[in-house]
């Protein structure tokens, strides 16, 4: 029942679609499809929520390839995911009633915004590699479409490109990973391929190949590069579709391959998603440390998130395959707490960005400032995610990243030595990019929200409309309850642990006062909901001990500094001064930073200079080589359109003379 | 009748940590005063401080706003809380286990993350100076304490303090590791409570200050609760290296008021030492450049991921 | 045996190990010779716990040598050296600190890896000795790596030869003979380093070794 009642919300988001370039003249088409998809969603978060009669509900429907149709299922692992992706939509939709109505060129959204939606829900249900091929693409095109809205400026056209050429490359790996996962026997459906044995060479690759076409959609470095530059060109309700739901759809395609197809794993396996996980983690949340454009900051943490997740999928993959299964469980519910948190705070940032940038018409912070003043409701919604994204209690970030801590602990029962040594270093990187995380928050606020206003746009800029808060508001509160009560969501979770990982963690619901114990309460526990209320209970009595027999008089002047205070708000701090500390610390290894000072000789009268080169090693080692070495092939493969008909028959008969040679081998 | 007594002990924490606090402060300049052959103010002076300011008038500047105003109810309570939940004199107090050790280090970072931003809200140049460098400070320290976390619980098995403290009480094991753990997480409390070498409590209009010109535009009462949320910080790292490494006359929960007693005695002691050191430590070295310091704190980072790799290093391999 | 004895020997072991990575931080030619100087001692503390454990009185012996050659003689004629040469003031360019020590506890690590799993036979003192002498010479290669003065290249080659001798000391030692031929052929190498160092400086005014390099004609 719930299969079929998502698969008929699928096609009516299609059918969206149409309707909205249908009735293209129509003045209130923008509101109708958000609320339809709004509704769409919704019915979408039921189908996955509500009981299902059986464990696993599987269906075959006649679409696609003749005779063998395309294979549906719901189950645990899916239909959490399916729970993420409409509660982000949901959200998405709502906010995007209101902020829609800012877009210059409704048509080049609202066609694709349903289809994406679509695209994305596919995937999740996909239980054969057709269909899932098809979805991803479909989700692909769908999306890159959307970041192609703003088309008119450059920068966007150069993003829609990386992006295309990104996406088909990761497309075509997942291609070749499905390829080989089918075999020889070419079973394409996951229930055959589950069944099928597969040699130790085979699944390594297959996890290689899957890495790169699922890390290269979530962001994973080295393949991140297209991400900072798409998510922030679409709108910003998709930018935040994009970064909170589909980075997740691609880590549901991850562990469904790896988790599920693979079979039983190799301890070797975790290696590969950890380092890469921590790395992302590292070069992330660096790279959202120096940006000063607010959205491409988000889309670099979002990069950083990613990498959280991949540590703690790895650490699953290495317990799991040592049979800890507990401490898998562990692992696999962090990564999953992680996953639904993400997107929670995420869109919610995003939000808060789409509405600074409605509001004042600015992306970059530095042209920003003291928007507490002018959007005090803004402020206050965009702070609720910061602290969230920040990893710090009592908010939701805090337990996902206290989770994956506490599995961590749990490595020396590993018994190889590298994996057994390996851990710590990624949990340092981790702990290194959550502190980071934070010194990046408290710019990005502290830059666009305090100070004082650094342009006439900031000074004057005002809160969204209702819809736009309303979605924030309750974004915030989702992520105050999945802070205060962890154990709600570690239950839900821990079904899909108990099948992926072949374990569970104790049931928490039952601990005394709502906390969370991960293994034993004497060996950590956790209860955010007591902190939250020693944290208010502390705070209020302070004042009501000072109000009572202290004092509560206040009165405003000017602001002291020192002495004086420039009047100018040009002498604040500025969002690239204040990253000087640690683009000085840690950006001449990260990114190669150079900084030039032009300082004139006592008595000439020029200004001095500093300027500071950033470049991404990355792009510079990998990338450009890459672009290098096809430009030759290309160059060379010219000579090709130069041969005569004869040459070109005689090339396509050798081939097919050296194919026929290989079969008879 | 035991729900109560417990109730009251952990309430009897609150009350002392937050009592302790200043006087620890007002110990530690006396002994730098008199290392210094001055006579220095009573140990009772933060207090005195406290109560003037606590009566005084806020001056506020003019733009500022809501999270100006509540930051330091934030911060003061943030600290307070985790101040009172890691062990003093007895262990196993009745919410100890709602925070274990990487809670508290985070509930200490939810502070300075407040703490930063108000240094920003005025948008002097001063506070975002104080910010940006905090929050370096900050990026450093918190990974380096995190990594001695791991060491200490990768050998006590757990990441409860109360646990941790009652492990090393009953195995008492020399090991490198934890001779490394305990140096780092010396490094990390002088980062991260702005001591000399790498910030100076003692002075204003500095240019290399950090803490100081974060708070610059604070008065009155604010300025009186982050200075006791500072206080509370120095009060909380010394007990945690006390109930880590010295875990000596640590009561139980559930012990009898003759042993709380000589737990409380024992814990003013440890104070004192710690307090003695560090005044010590302060009178006999010089400020550092403020780019020495991710160096300084650098070290403690290597010196808690080398502790952690030498864990596994044991006469029980 | 006694728990205790073994933790002591564990700490001194672990402690020379944190010395060597104090080698490789200091950046200060005086500095690094105070370290070296430590380093000597805290070896000759190991050995003579060792000797005093095993109860194999001929590390006393090399305890002492340890102690009489490289806590005194040498510091003190390196410290002459650098004085005479002046350049006991210098402060090396050591590019990236925290890149080296990464490296440093990368090959801490490593060590750990291979050797804790090939030796699980052998007693846990003798494992861990083995262990951390491995990352002792692996560091000590390390400094010599990525050190450009001559004084500083001497001092790491001889924080190897430290390691070399704890693991020898617990591998249940070597003989004395062969003990005593290390030291004095460690002596004659340091004699040899010695007056080659003075004469590179006659000739080059310098013991920058990128010096050298330019003068060979390799990549300046």
């Amino acid at each position: 029942m719930p299969l079929y009642l998502a698969l008929i919300c699928v096609g009516a988001l299609l059918a969206v679609s149409v309707y909205a370039i249908v009735q293209r003249r129509n003045p209130d088409i923008s509101r109708n499809v958000y609320r339809l998809c709004i509704a769409l969603c919704g019915v979408l978060f039921l189908a996955a929520v509500m009981p299902r009669g059986a464990h696993v509900v599987s269906t075959t429907l006649p679409l696609g390839l003749p005779w063998i149709g395309m294979h549906f299922r719901i189950d645990v692992l899916s239909a959490f995911f399916l729970a993420v992706v409409n509660l982000g939509g949901a959200a998405a939709s709502a906010y995007a009633i209101g902020y829609g109505a800012h877009e210059k060129d409704p048509m080049r959204v609202l066609p694709f915004y349903p289809a994406f939606l679509a695209g994305m829900n596919v995937v999740v249900l996909a239980d054969d590699a057709f269909a899932f091929l098809v979805a991803w693409e479909f989700m692909s095109l769908a999306s890159w479409a959307l970041v192609l809205t703003h088309h008119h400026e450059a920068e966007n056209r150069r993003a829609g490109f990386v992006y295309l050429l990104m996406a088909s490359f990761g497309g075509f790996a997942l291609l070749m990973a499905f390829g080989v996962l089918g075999g020889v026997g070419g079973a394409y459906d996951f229930a055959s391929i589950r069944e099928s044995t597969k040699e130790a060479w085979k699944s390594g690759l297959i996890l290689a190949l899957a890495m790169v076409g699922m890390g290269s959609k979530a962001g994973l470095a080295p393949l991140h590069i297209w991400l900072p530059l798409a998510h922030p060109a679409a709108p910003s309700h998709v930018s935040a579709l994009m970064s909170g739901v589909m980075t997740k759809v691609a880590v549901y395609g991850f562990i469904r391959v790896v988790f599920d197809l693979l079979g039983p794993p190799a301890f070797w396996w975790s290696v590969e998603p950890m380092t890469f996980g921590a790395a992302s983690a590292l070069i992330g949340v660096l790279f959202a440390t120096i940006q000063s454009d607010l959205k491409k900051l988000l889309a670099y943490s979002t990069i950083e998130n990613i990498g959280i997740i991949f540590i703690a999928l790895g650490l699953a993959l290495a317990f799991k395959a040592n049979g800890l299964a507990l401490p898998a469980a562990l692992a696999f519910t962090a990564a999953l707490f992680h996953v639904f948190n993400h997107s929670l705070f995420k869109s919610l940032l995003f939000f808060g960005a789409g509405a600074v940038l409605s509001g004042s018409g600015e992306r970059s912070i530095e042209r920003l400032g003291g928007l507490i003043h002018s959007m005090p409701k803004t402020a206050f919604l965009f702070l609720g995610g910061c602290v969230a994204i920040s990893a710090l209690p009592p908010l939701n970030g805090f337990v996902s990243e206290w989770l994956v801590f506490q599995a961590i602990l749990l490595s020396p029962s590993l018994p190889q030595w590298t994996v057994k040594l390996l851990v710590p270093a990624i949990g340092v990187a981790l702990a290194l990019s959550a502190a980071l995380g934070a010194g990046c928050y408290i710019r990005a606020y502290g830059v666009a929200f305090l100070g004082r206003p650094r342009s006439e746009a900031a000074r004057v800029a005002q809160d969204p409309d209702r819809w736009s808060l309303g979605t924030m508001a309750a974004l915030l509160a989702l992520c105050l309850l999945a802070g205060l009560l962890p154990s709600l969501l570690i239950d839900t979770i821990s079904p899909a642990a108990k099948d992926f990982v072949g374990g569970r963690m104790p049931a928490q619901a039952e601990l005394a006062w709502l906390s969370i114990a991960p293994i034993a309460q004497s060996r950590s526990s956790y209860n955010g909901l007591l902190v939250f209320v020693f944290i208010l209970f502390s705070a209020y009595s302070a004042k009501w001990v000072i109000h009572k027999f202290g004092s509560s008089r206040s009165r405003r002047a000017p602001a002291w500094d020192c002495g004086y205070i420039e009047k100018s708000p040009t002498t604040q701090y500025t969002a690239s001064s204040f990253a000087q500390p640690i683009r000085r610390t840690l950006g001449v290894i990260a990114f190669s930073v150079r900084e030039r000072l032009d300082m004139p000789a006592p008595g000439e009268m020029r200004a001095a200079r500093l300027s500071v080169d950033i470049k991404d090693r990355i792009f510079d080692y990998l990338y450009a080589p890459l672009t290098r070495a096809v430009e030759t092939c290309a160059s060379g493969l010219n000579i090709l359109g130069l041969l005569s008909i004869q040459e070109y028959l005689a090339l396509v008969f050798g081939a097919l003379v050296f194919l026929l040679v290989l079969v008879a081998i | 009748m035991t729900f109560l007594f417990d109730l009251m002990a952990q309430g009897v924490q609150m009350l002392l940590v937050l009592a302790l606090a200043p006087l620890l402060i007002g110990f530690i300049r006396k002994m730098k005063a008199r290392l210094l052959r001055r006579k220095g103010p009573p140990i009772i002076q933060p207090w005195r401080d406290l109560i003037r300011l606590l009566r005084k008038e806020v001056v506020l500047a003019e733009n500022a706003s809501w999270l100006y105003r509540s930051a330091p109810y934030l911060i003061f309570a943030m600290t307070w809380v985790a101040a009172s939940l890691a062990p003093t004199f007895a262990t196993g107090l009745m919410f100890s286990w709602s925070a274990d050790l990487i809670a508290i280090i985070a509930l200490l970072g939810s502070a300075r993350f407040f703490l930063a931003l108000a240094g920003m809200d005025i948008g002097t140049s001063f506070g975002g100076i104080g910010s940006s460098r905090e929050a370096m400070f900050g990026s450093l320290a918190e990974p380096a304490t995190i990594m001695i976390v791991f060491t200490v619980s990768y050998i006590a098995g757990t990441t409860q303090l109360s646990e941790i403290a009652a492990f090393m009480a009953a195995n008492l094991e020399l090991r490198a590791s934890v001779g490394m753990a305990l140096v780092g997480l010396l490094i990390v409390a002088i980062a991260e409570n702005g001591r000399v070498p790498v910030d100076n409590p003692a002075t204003h209009l500095e240019l290399t200050m950090v803490h100081e010109a974060m708070v610059l535009e604070y008065s009155g009462r604010y300025l009186a609760l982050i200075e006791l949320a500072s206080a509370l910080k120095l009060l909380l790292y010394i007990s945690l290296i006390a109930c880590v490494f010295f875990p000596v006359g640590l009561a139980t929960h559930d012990a009898d008021l003759h042993t709380m007693a000589i737990g409380l005695g024992a814990y003013i002691l440890k104070l004192a030492i710690g307090g003695g050191a560090l005044a010590l430590f302060e009178t006999s070295t010089a400020k550092m450049r403020v780019f020495r310091v991710p160096d300084f704190l650098g070290a403690g980072l290597m010196l808690g991921l080398l502790a952690t790799l030498l864990v596994f290093v044991t006469r029980n391999l | 045996m006694d728990l205790l004895t073994i933790d002591i020997a564990h700490v001194l072991a672990g402690a020379l190990v944190l010395t060597s990575f104090m080698l490789l931080y200091q950046d200060r030619l005086s500095g690094l010779i105070n370290i070296y100087t430590l380093h000597a001692v805290v070896l000759s503390l190991s050995v003579a716990w060792q000797a005093y454990y095993q109860d194999a009185p001929h590390l006393y012996v090399t305890a002492g040598i340890a102690v009489i050659f490289k806590a005194v003689i040498i510091p003190f004629s390196l410290r002459r050296i650098i004085e005479r040469l002046r350049i006991h003031r210098t402060v090396e360019v050591v590019g990236g600190v925290g890149v080296t020590m990464l490296i440093g506890i990368f090959l801490t690590a490593l060590s750990l890896v291979v050797m804790l799993p090939a030796t699980a036979s052998a007693d846990p003192l003798a494992r861990e000795d083995i262990a951390f002498a491995l990352a002792i010479v692996l560091l000590g290669l390390l400094m010599m790596v990525t050190r450009r003065n001559a004084v500083s290249q001497i001092i790491g080659f001889m924080s190897l030869e430290n390691g070399l001798i704890l693991a020898a000391a617990g591998a249940h030692g070597m003989p004395l003979v062969v003990e005593i031929s290390v030291a004095f052929s460690i002596l004659i190498a340091f004699i040899v380093i010695g007056i080659f160092l003075f004469r590179i400086r006659e000739r080059f005014d310098n013991v920058d070794l990128f010096e050298l390099d330019r003068v060979r004609g390799g990549r300046s």
